[in-house]
């Protein structure tokens, strides 16, 4: 079979034709720009939306649960121990919040290679001192190197550097909305009491702003030792682990696995944020469906186009076939012109939705919940270019496949005779 | 030079919409290599219908069609398009070119086609033809900038490149002023006898017909003097 020539055929007859090639192949273009550029939005915006949520928190969270003690001592009593015993009004142990050996398991963690990093974490319920009021909030003791690291916190600390928690004694990161309750600032100090009583000043070294306004006002964060010494503990005193792994879709597993190893609680991300994953599968599943529904317009337009083409050149069918051209080259030629255009189209179509998402990245998108973005988000993912292209390529396909089975069964001699 | 070239036995065709009507009746008769033959008759005779079945394009009938002494019925569509490309040239009324393509690309597109020379040569065998037929000077216009006259030379080109056994026509110059249809006729006359072409032509025009060597004549779907 001679493709060259058969290619050479469709060539001539789209460029006979260029003003409506064009106009189906802008078609094409248009679509799989609009898709590349919605998908790369709306994909980034997703990003930006679960990093609010995902990036700062941990894919498992082994912590000591508050419940009830499984060994009740009537249980225990070899008089009762025939049946089931019924026990009302059960109440939960006053049981330590901090988690046992904590030294060697953030050693064993630490040391699976699982796992991207491992940050103690130590929650402190605190009340705030401004003037005659007192605002409940929760101090986070945290290892602001590992923090910074695992949580990006750096990235939401607005003024002064999270660092300095570490560096100076006694120190604070307030969260906006809390220091403007409070009506303090950087380097003014701040009064807390402890539920149990005890009173501390603490210097604001920085203030943080997470993109949740209701967070930024309870939440505060200072350094483990800070923290130890408000609580009174002592320095093993740490009420959480968070854990990043390297696979986030692991969490459950490990989460189950170091709960029975650890015997503490464990939760894993998936279980703590699942509407963030429901959310994220929503707004891509629209913006595909958008986008393929803008292919298949397009798809449209070239089975217009192709089937004016047939009847236009339904001589030079009619020649084709009288000089030798079987109805599967014929047919062939009507596919090539289809998938040219796809083809045209859809690369340029590519280009241009790269461009299109390079524009839309360069715009300002301001907003006070969200100190670190400047722009819109875009995600630059070579997936949805891969996409855009097979579905080009499909539909100009599926669009050419009934016209050119149309031009193969045209009878030449009905063309040719009636004249 | 009495191999016969093209053999119809007993063909019978019949249109049934609206209402069934026999167009062609036990037609039966040979053509052997090297014969000019004109099929002479009056309009809707059924000379251009029995044309399009010897061509092998209407594959519609009862009846056996020989080419080359070897049956076509029941071939593929697929067999019998490769046998018109190698084996059948053919020049209709209303020229037929392929307005898209060059007056050369027009004339190798056969040959290309048929795939059995290289690209080069088929050019070659193509300019041949042209210069035979005295308009190698077009070769590069497009076919839509032709005359009548011109187009249907490069339609007798195009019937030729790949060297047919028979060259068949449909009133080639039913649609030709007085001049041009001359000429036209000169051509056949001359692939007829300085080449030894077979030629069979479809045609009303009687004085066209009596210069041929051998007259079909036909009326209401038979043949009524050979």
């Amino acid at each position: 079979m001679n493709y060259s020539l058969l290619y050479k055929i469709s060539i001539s007859l789209l460029l006979a034709r260029w003003k409506q090639t064009l106009v189906a192949a802008v078609g094409v273009t248009f679509s799989i720009t609009m898709f590349i550029a919605l998908l790369g939005f709306m994909n980034g915006l997703n990003d930006l939306l679960d990093g609010l949520i995902l990036n700062r928190t941990p894919h498992v969270r082994l912590y000591n649960e508050i419940e009830v003690n499984q060994h009740q001592p009537i249980n225990s009593n070899e008089e009762f121990s025939i049946g089931h015993n019924f026990i009302n009004s059960v109440r939960p142990a006053r049981s330590r919040q901090a988690i046992y050996n904590i030294e060697p398991i953030l050693r064993a963690i630490e040391n699976d290679n699982r796992v991207l990093g491992v940050a103690p974490k130590i929650d402190a319920q605190v009340f705030f001192n401004g003037g005659t009021i007192d605002i409940t909030g929760i101090i986070n003791g945290i290892d602001a190197a590992a923090e910074g690291k695992l949580f990006h916190f750096g990235d939401y600390v607005t003024i002064g550097s999270f660092q300095d928690i570490e560096v100076m004694s006694n120190s604070i990161i307030l969260g906006k909305g809390l220091a403007e309750k409070l009506l303090i600032n950087v380097g003014d100090v701040v009064q807390i009491a402890t539920p149990q009583g005890e009173r501390f000043s603490l210097k604001i070294v920085g203030l943080f702003q997470s993109g949740i306004q209701e967070f930024d006002k309870t939440q505060s964060y200072a350094s483990i030792k800070t923290t130890q010494k408000i609580l009174g503990k002592g320095t093993n005193y740490i009420t959480n682990i968070q854990i990043k792994l390297k696979d986030i879709s692991l969490a459950p597993v490990v989460a189950k696995e170091y709960s029975q190893l650890f015997q503490t609680g464990a939760e894993d991300i998936q279980t703590a944020n699942s509407q963030f994953e429901t959310g994220s599968f929503v707004r891509s599943l629209i913006s595909y469906a958008v986008g393929i529904t803008l292919l298949i317009v397009a798809g449209f337009g070239i089975y217009n186009i192709l089937n004016m083409m047939i009847y236009e050149k339904m001589d030079s069918i009619a020649i084709l076939k009288a000089t030798g051209f079987s109805g599967v080259d014929v047919n062939r030629i009507f596919i090539f012109i289809a998938l040219s255009i796809g083809i045209s189209g859809g690369l340029l179509g590519l280009l241009f939705g790269f461009l299109v998402s390079l524009g839309i990245d360069q715009i300002p998108f301001e907003t006070a919940s969200l100190p670190t973005v400047k722009t819109y988000p875009v995600r630059y993912d070579i997936f949805f270019y891969g996409i855009g292209l097979t579905f080009s390529l499909v539909t100009t396909f599926m669009a050419g496949l009934f016209p050119a089975n149309k031009a193969s069964k045209v009878d030449p001699v009905i063309i040719i005779r009636g004249k | 030079m009495n191999e016969t070239v093209i053999e119809a036995r007993k063909i019978n065709k019949s249109f049934s919409d609206p209402v069934r009507v026999q167009v062609l009746k036990d037609i039966t008769f040979a053509v052997r290599k090297g014969e000019f033959v004109s099929v002479v008759g009056k309009s809707g005779c059924g000379k251009s219908t029995l044309l399009y079945i010897l061509s092998t394009m209407d594959t519609d009938f009862d009846g056996d069609l020989l080419i080359d002494q070897e049956s076509t019925t029941g071939k593929k569509e697929k067999y019998l398009a490769h046998l018109r490309n190698g084996k059948i040239g053919f020049v209709f009324q209303f020229h037929y070119l392929l307005n898209e393509f060059t007056v050369l690309e027009n004339v190798m597109l056969p040959g290309l086609k048929l795939g059995k020379y290289p690209h080069e040569q088929v050019e070659q065998r193509a300019m041949e033809r042209l210069k035979m037929l005295d308009i190698q000077s077009l070769a590069l216009k497009k076919a839509n900038k032709l005359s009548g006259g011109e187009k249907q030379r490069v339609a007798i080109a195009r019937s030729l490149i790949n060297d047919p056994l028979i060259v068949m026509g449909d009133e080639p110059t039913g649609n030709l002023d007085k001049k041009n249809g001359l000429i036209v006729f000169d051509i056949f006359k001359r692939m007829a006898e300085e080449y030894n072409q077979t030629l069979l032509i479809v045609t009303h025009d009687q004085e066209f017909a009596e210069r041929t060597h051998r007259i079909i004549e036909m009326d209401d779907g038979r043949i009524i003097k050979q």
